[in-house]
């Protein structure tokens, strides 16, 4: 089920945040913030696509750059809000 | 002891000469920028001093001295030069903040070329606008970057060279594509600097407005002049300081405080090509003993909101200066840093259009926590009656922002576009489009925009250019893109959207709308609220009230809308 989760996160990350072909990899401890692959203005696009998914709602002071900065992070972010 | 020592003698007789002198601007007929920050550096004898010390986020580092800013920079400009690269030609440059970056605007100007620098998270259409204006020749880019000008090439009959600097090895090379490695062409150690005059063409930085198109201020090689003395006296730096501006030079900050001003003084800088983290960011100035910090507002606002306690995790002694800028600082922001680093941020204004500071805060003058400070020497500033556009002389009275011009930093003009460029004066002055007040001992203090402008964490995003995408999107009937407030980064953008018959509103549907503008034009750009609405408020010839709305969000008083009405 985690794994599923975690598949999902990657996949949206490629498609909205990463060119086709820019040759970036991304795995479930990419660094995203802190590599850029996703700023902090394009954060509030990844926290609402998380929210709707998974149906929480993420208080703004816990969606730190630190917590988004890997899907294993996200992960653990998601499980504080979900039953995931 | 600050380089400016008091400000007021140093306002009383100050000359612009006095800082071309020190440069030795002009001599043997040189006034190339790329000379200033690299060659004249090494013929000082600190050749071997480090100019760049370049950190990315994985934690690789790179250490260039001054010689190898000289050399490699002269490589690429051989290179620019052997490529087909002319006098007087467009080059883009489209990357994170590499070293190639960096070099690379050096190398383009000493080959007599006119560098474009963009923010590289652009998308394909704000790229494309910007390149179409400047009928740019050649960009050079990193690969992870190439998709999106591969997607607009054939829309750019002048864009005829794209250098990737990164390209693998054993990559083919599209058309009009060329691959370029620094570090491994030959080094060239001798560059026959191209003499251009003070007056020629050496950066344009696209700035937006509230209609039309993005703009390009044209700035010229002479800029170098107020560039180098305010960074002496307003970022005082020293010949031993660790310097470190968090601009991305893809803004005017990253290029006139992030190259020009501190390689003119053969200051050894720290740049880190990584996203925000508070942590992150006391790590690196502990690592590199950074002594003098010039970052923005919002980031300060970020590392408030990880409080003082992240702050003492680190030996942050070494700072010395601190100073801000892109937007109004607040005063909780200034009383804050007073007690993490026990420093004052002092707030630096200026804009695109002027190149250089103008009005600021200085080491050893009073601050006053909110305030923009005074003008810099050689600077004359006043603000204007909205209507008469004559000086206001009553202290505390709101009115335009205004400067005489003639500072060597000034735009020359907007690229292709005299016509805008002639609009921001009035009586003499010129019009920096900002509101404030002077109070009686004449400091001033930062009001708001006097137009549509969005500022958003220091950034300046056009409405109309955010409304046009949006027209492109199969949903959207009419919008209308206001900056709301932020607690962090002053203004967000906010679109109030009217959908086509058979689109709903959802949550879908506002997520696809705000990732198809953050493709499209830039995250910056990107609504961080959608708002939809069955029909957007209008004057009576049809133009939408942009301003009504911005007040609502504002908490401003509409008042009478019938005038808003027949605008």
């Amino acid at each position: 089920m985690s794994e599923d989760i975690k598949k999902m996160i990657i996949d949206y990350v490629k498609k909205e945040y990463l060119e086709e072909d820019s040759g970036v990899t991304v795995n479930e401890s990419t660094k995203l913030i802190s590599s850029g692959i996703v700023d902090s203005f394009s954060m509030v696009s990844l926290k609402m696509f998380l929210e709707k998914k998974f149906s929480v709602k993420i208080p703004d002071d816990k969606a730190t750059p630190e917590a988004f900065d890997s899907v294993n992070n996200i992960m653990n972010l998601l499980k504080e809000y979900t039953k995931i | 002891m600050s380089h400016i020592g008091s400000y007021e003698e140093r306002y009383k007789s100050f000359n612009w000469k006095q800082s071309e002198e020190e440069l030795e601007y002009g001599k043997n007929g040189m006034y190339n920028i790329g000379y200033y920050c690299s060659d004249r550096i090494c013929e000082k004898g600190n050749g071997k001093k480090l100019g760049l010390i370049w950190e990315g986020f994985t934690g690789e580092v790179k250490k260039y001295s001054y010689n190898d800013i000289r050399v490699y920079s002269n490589t690429i400009a051989k290179f620019l030069q052997d490529t087909g690269i002319n006098v007087g030609d467009r080059v883009c440059l489209f990357m994170d903040k590499v070293p190639e970056l960096y070099l690379g605007f050096i190398g383009i100007l000493k080959m007599g070329g006119i560098t474009q620098p963009l923010f590289s998270a652009f998308g394909e259409e704000a790229l494309f606008t910007r390149l179409d204006d400047a009928k740019t020749k050649a960009i050079m880019i990193q690969k992870k970057h190439l998709p999106k000008v591969r997607r607009i090439k054939d829309k750019l009959p002048d864009l005829t060279k794209i250098i990737v600097i990164d390209a693998d090895e054993a990559a083919t090379p599209q058309i009009n594509e060329i691959h370029f490695w620094m570090e491994k062409t030959p080094k060239v150690e001798k560059f026959d600097i191209v003499k251009v005059g003070p007056e020629v063409p050496s950066v344009i930085h696209y700035t937006s407005g509230t209609t039309g198109k993005p703009k390009g201020a044209q700035h010229a090689h002479s800029s170098i002049i107020a560039q180098y003395i305010t960074s002496k006296w307003v970022l005082d730096l020293q010949t031993d300081d660790i310097y470190w501006c968090t601009a991305d030079p893809g803004w005017v900050t990253g290029t006139s405080y992030g190259i020009i001003g501190p390689w003119a003084l053969g200051v050894t800088q720290v740049v880190l090509d990584a996203g925000f983290g508070a942590e992150k960011w006391y790590a690196f100035m502990q690592k590199y003993k950074v002594s003098m910090w010039y970052s923005a507002p919002t980031a300060i606002r970020l590392l408030m909101k990880e409080g003082i306690e992240a702050v003492k995790k680190y030996d942050l002694s070494s700072l010395r200066h601190l100073a801000s800028v892109g937007e109004p600082l607040n005063a909780e922001a200034v009383v804050w840093s007073e007690k993490a680093f026990g420093k004052m941020f002092h707030d630096t204004y200026w804009q695109t259009e002027t190149g250089a500071m103008m009005i600021t805060n200085y080491p050893g003058m009073k601050i006053k926590p909110g305030s923009m400070g005074k003008p810099f020497p050689g600077i004359t500033a006043t603000v204007l009656n909205t209507k008469t556009y004559e000086p206001i002389t009553s202290p505390g009275m709101v009115g335009l922002i205004a400067l005489k011009p003639g500072w060597p930093s000034m735009m020359r003009s907007y690229w292709n576009n005299k016509t805008t460029y002639d609009s921001k004066f009035k009586n003499g002055w010129y019009i920096c489009g900002d509101r404030a007040s002077i109070d009686n001992e004449g400091y001033f203090w930062f009001v708001g925009r006097d137009d549509d402008v969005i500022n958003t964490a220091g950034h300046l995003v056009g409405p109309f250019e955010i409304e046009s995408a949006l027209l492109e999107h199969k949903a959207v009937a009419e919008s209308a893109a206001v900056g709301k407030p932020d607690p962090v980064n002053m203004e967000v953008v906010k679109a109030f959207i009217a959908l086509k018959p058979g689109f709903e509103p959802s949550g879908d549907m506002e997520l696809d709308i705000m990732n198809f503008i953050r493709k499209k034009l830039s995250p910056l750009a990107m609504p961080q609220e959608i708002e939809f609405v069955p029909s957007l408020p209008k004057t009576r010839s049809g133009k939408i009230m942009r301003r009504l709305l911005r007040a609502k969000e504002w908490g401003e008083e509409i008042g009478d809308t019938s005038t808003l009405e027949n605008d």
